[in-house]
């Protein structure tokens, strides 16, 4: 069976006047239709340059995909002739930005920028197009989409603009949707009210989605699987409820100890994660993570494990995954 | 200085206001004003954690600022070491500003990019004039080490530091004039998830070490729960809410509180799962034109007819040693 989307030993790399910082090391992951999947990650971890490498909008120079395919439906996103790949991006693809007072243009209506790609990617005429994005305006939620049509984004709250930008992705009928911390500008009501929306969507159109976020918590009820990167590497992958009962990467584990529980009084001292995020100019012979890890052990020092398999469809990269399992019995359950 | 409840209370805000004029057309007329803090009035009490939460635009940060006069109030009284701040001249305020600290949000635009470490750490103790050089060198080397920072640091700019480290350095400065109460300004969500931890346990090792007394302003509920001894949320420049922590967050009696809570994501797909949501509706309203009365009830499922008719009364539905203050017509529906 082909997946919808295949990324196969992607490396990203920016070649800076500091140096060449190595932003993405290989990383590979599946995605079928329908499917959804968290990319987590700090900031500088990569999460964000990974997808943006798929859809042919790294800045080059300095930034470059040196190596690695994104088989979308079979085809190779990378290295595509640029205008076929525009055909892809907002038709096929498309993608929620983070910040939805910046990624929306202040001098024009909602409407014109509803309808443009409409225009572009389906060949509708004025009318058609018009129809269509108060259909989709209607859809995420904005109420009168009809009159909202002619007003420009600053008549929007946060959160409805965050509504438009869904609303503008999705208008094509994408089969893969790519949000990039949709919700991390947004209240954490509001947030709740975009989450909810999306998953609404999901189950009503059915396509694939991508969640980049940096929120172990906000993913947890709303995707299949969850990738988790650190220093450019996916370090662990695994089912949505497997990783959050049993994590097998001690980063995945410091993150999930990092954070407070809602649901728990009288909590002793926050189990932080020492240390900082690695340089990302160096070329790791080492464990990425191995200067901040409690596990380290000689091995971690001197080789960089690759991902290895750790139960159905489980992968991590850590030399001391089994000791893991044995040793914590740690879940958010337990 | 005066008890409540057997505790000292070390700061008594009265009805405290900001609003902030609007003016429009050619003679700049005054035409209306945003309330953003539109009459609260709480204690804070001597070494405890007052964690104050709300969304964005509720009024938390001009709380904040308002207490240390940074901002000067449009009303109301802040009494602090049997003062009223709100009333201290210019040469008074300054002396008492050494007691009263404060630790800003963003570490990258709250330190001057062209000063170095030392001279960040030190400036509070050149403008209170404490010591001679030599001691300040000394005492900013020593607050280099208490918040976690390597002393040899001192000679370098804020760019060669982490956001993290960054935040450090602003802690430090705060801690440069022993003060005994210090305002946090969402200290932590500009960092990453991993240094959140690192900042909130040093912030918290300092308050047993230093006994520090301290307001903390954020939006993360999760890690006010775990920071605070007691919680005040807030919406639309009111406090909706006031009471011990493990009270708001498994009692809480007012449908925002409770709103605000079931946003929150758990890190735990089975319970998410489960979970009945609260979705509030629309977002928050603008406080240049909040709704009449219970401001709240343009988005309250709750909301009757009264709502919106009189100004609900912030009351005490806790006891006389275990306060629970709410704002809320309905409180009782929810016991």
């Amino acid at each position: 069976m082909t997946h919808l989307l295949e990324v196969r030993e992607l490396v990203t790399k920016f070649y800076t006047e500091q140096g060449v910082v190595n932003a993405v090391n290989g990383i590979s992951y599946t995605l079928d239709e329908g499917e959804s999947i968290a990319i987590v990650g700090e900031s500088g971890s990569g999460k964000s340059v990974g997808v943006l490498s798929i859809m042919g909008l790294i800045p080059s120079p300095p930034g470059r995909v040196d190596s690695g395919e994104a088989l979308f439906n079979g085809r190779d996103m990378i290295g595509m002739d640029p205008e076929e790949l525009r055909h892809i991006r907002g038709r096929e693809m498309a993608m929620v930005f983070q910040d939805p007072m910046t990624s929306l243009n202040p001098v024009l209506t909602v409407g014109f920028q509803l309808t443009e790609s409409l225009k572009l990617h389906l060949g509708m005429d004025d009318n058609q197009a018009k129809k269509r994005a108060a259909e989709m305006l209607d859809l995420v939620g904005i109420p009168n989409p009809e009159g909202r049509l002619s007003d420009y984004p600053h008549q929007f709250s946060g959160g409805q603009r965050q509504r438009v930008m869904i609303a503008m992705a999705l208008s094509c009928n994408p089969s893969l949707l790519i949000a990039d911390e949709p919700t991390t500008a947004l209240d954490v009501t509001i947030q709740a009210q975009i989450v909810e929306l999306v998953k609404q969507l999901q189950e009503k159109l059915g396509m694939a989605i991508i969640w980049i976020t940096h929120d172990l918590a906000l993913v947890a009820g709303m995707v299949d699987k969850v990738a988790v990167m650190y220093a450019g590497y996916i370090v662990e992958q695994a089912p949505v409820h497997d990783l959050y009962k049993k994590p097998l990467h001690p980063y995945t584990l410091g993150l999930l100890h990092s954070m407070p529980k809602l649901d728990a009084t009288g909590q002793e001292r926050l189990a932080s994660i020492e240390g900082l995020p690695p340089d990302l100019r160096q070329n790791f012979q080492h464990c990425p993570f191995s200067p901040r890890c409690p596990y380290a052990i000689d091995k971690c020092k001197q080789e960089n494990p690759a991902l290895m398999s750790t139960g159905p469809n489980r992968l991590s990269a850590c030399w001391r995954w089994e000791d893991l399992r044995e040793e914590t019995g740690f879940g958010v359950n337990a | 200085m005066s008890q409540e409840n057997g505790k000292e209370i070390f700061i008594q805000v009265n009805n405290l206001k900001k609003h902030f004029p609007i003016f429009r057309g050619v003679f700049r007329r005054q035409t209306g004003a945003v309330k953003a803090v539109d009459g609260i009035s709480f204690n804070i009490y001597k070494g405890e954690t007052l964690g104050l939460v709300g969304e964005s635009g509720c009024g938390k940060s001009t709380t904040g600022r308002s207490i240390l006069q940074l901002l000067k109030p449009t009303d109301g009284e802040v009494l602090f070491r049997g003062q009223d701040l709100t009333q201290l001249g210019q040469n008074e305020l300054r002396k008492s500003r050494r007691h009263m600290q404060m630790i800003f949000q963003d570490p990258y635009a709250s330190l001057n990019p062209r000063m170095t470490v030392g001279n960040i750490i030190g400036e509070p103790l050149e403008i209170h004039n404490i010591g001679d050089a030599n001691s300040r060198k000394e005492r900013v080397k020593e607050l280099l080490r208490i918040v976690g920072l390597n002393p040899y640091f001192i000679n370098r700019y804020p760019h060669e530091f982490s956001g993290g480290q960054r935040q450090r350095i602003g802690v430090a400065r705060a801690l440069a004039t022993n003060p005994d109460f210090i305002v946090a300004d969402e200290p932590i969500s500009a960092l990453d998830v991993s240094i959140q931890a690192q900042v909130v346990n040093l912030l918290d090792d300092l308050k047993d070490d230093l006994g520090l007394t301290y307001l903390f302003i954020a939006h993360d509920l999760s890690m006010i729960r775990y920071i605070s001894d007691r919680v005040a949320v807030m919406y639309l420049g009111k406090i909706v809410e006031l009471s011990d922590k493990d009270v708001i967050f498994d009692h809480s009696l007012h449908p925002y509180t409770q709103a605000l809570l079931s946003a929150i994501p758990i890190p735990d797909p089975e319970k998410e799962a489960k979970r009945q949501r609260l979705i509030l509706e629309g977002g928050v309203p603008s406080p240049a034109n909040p709704p009449k009365a219970c401001n709240f009830h343009p988005r309250c499922s709750y909301a009757t007819d009264i709502c919106s008719e009189v100004d609900p009364e912030f009351r005490n539905m806790g006891t006389e040693s275990a306060a629970h203050w709410v704002a809320c017509h309905h409180a009782e529906q929810f016991k």
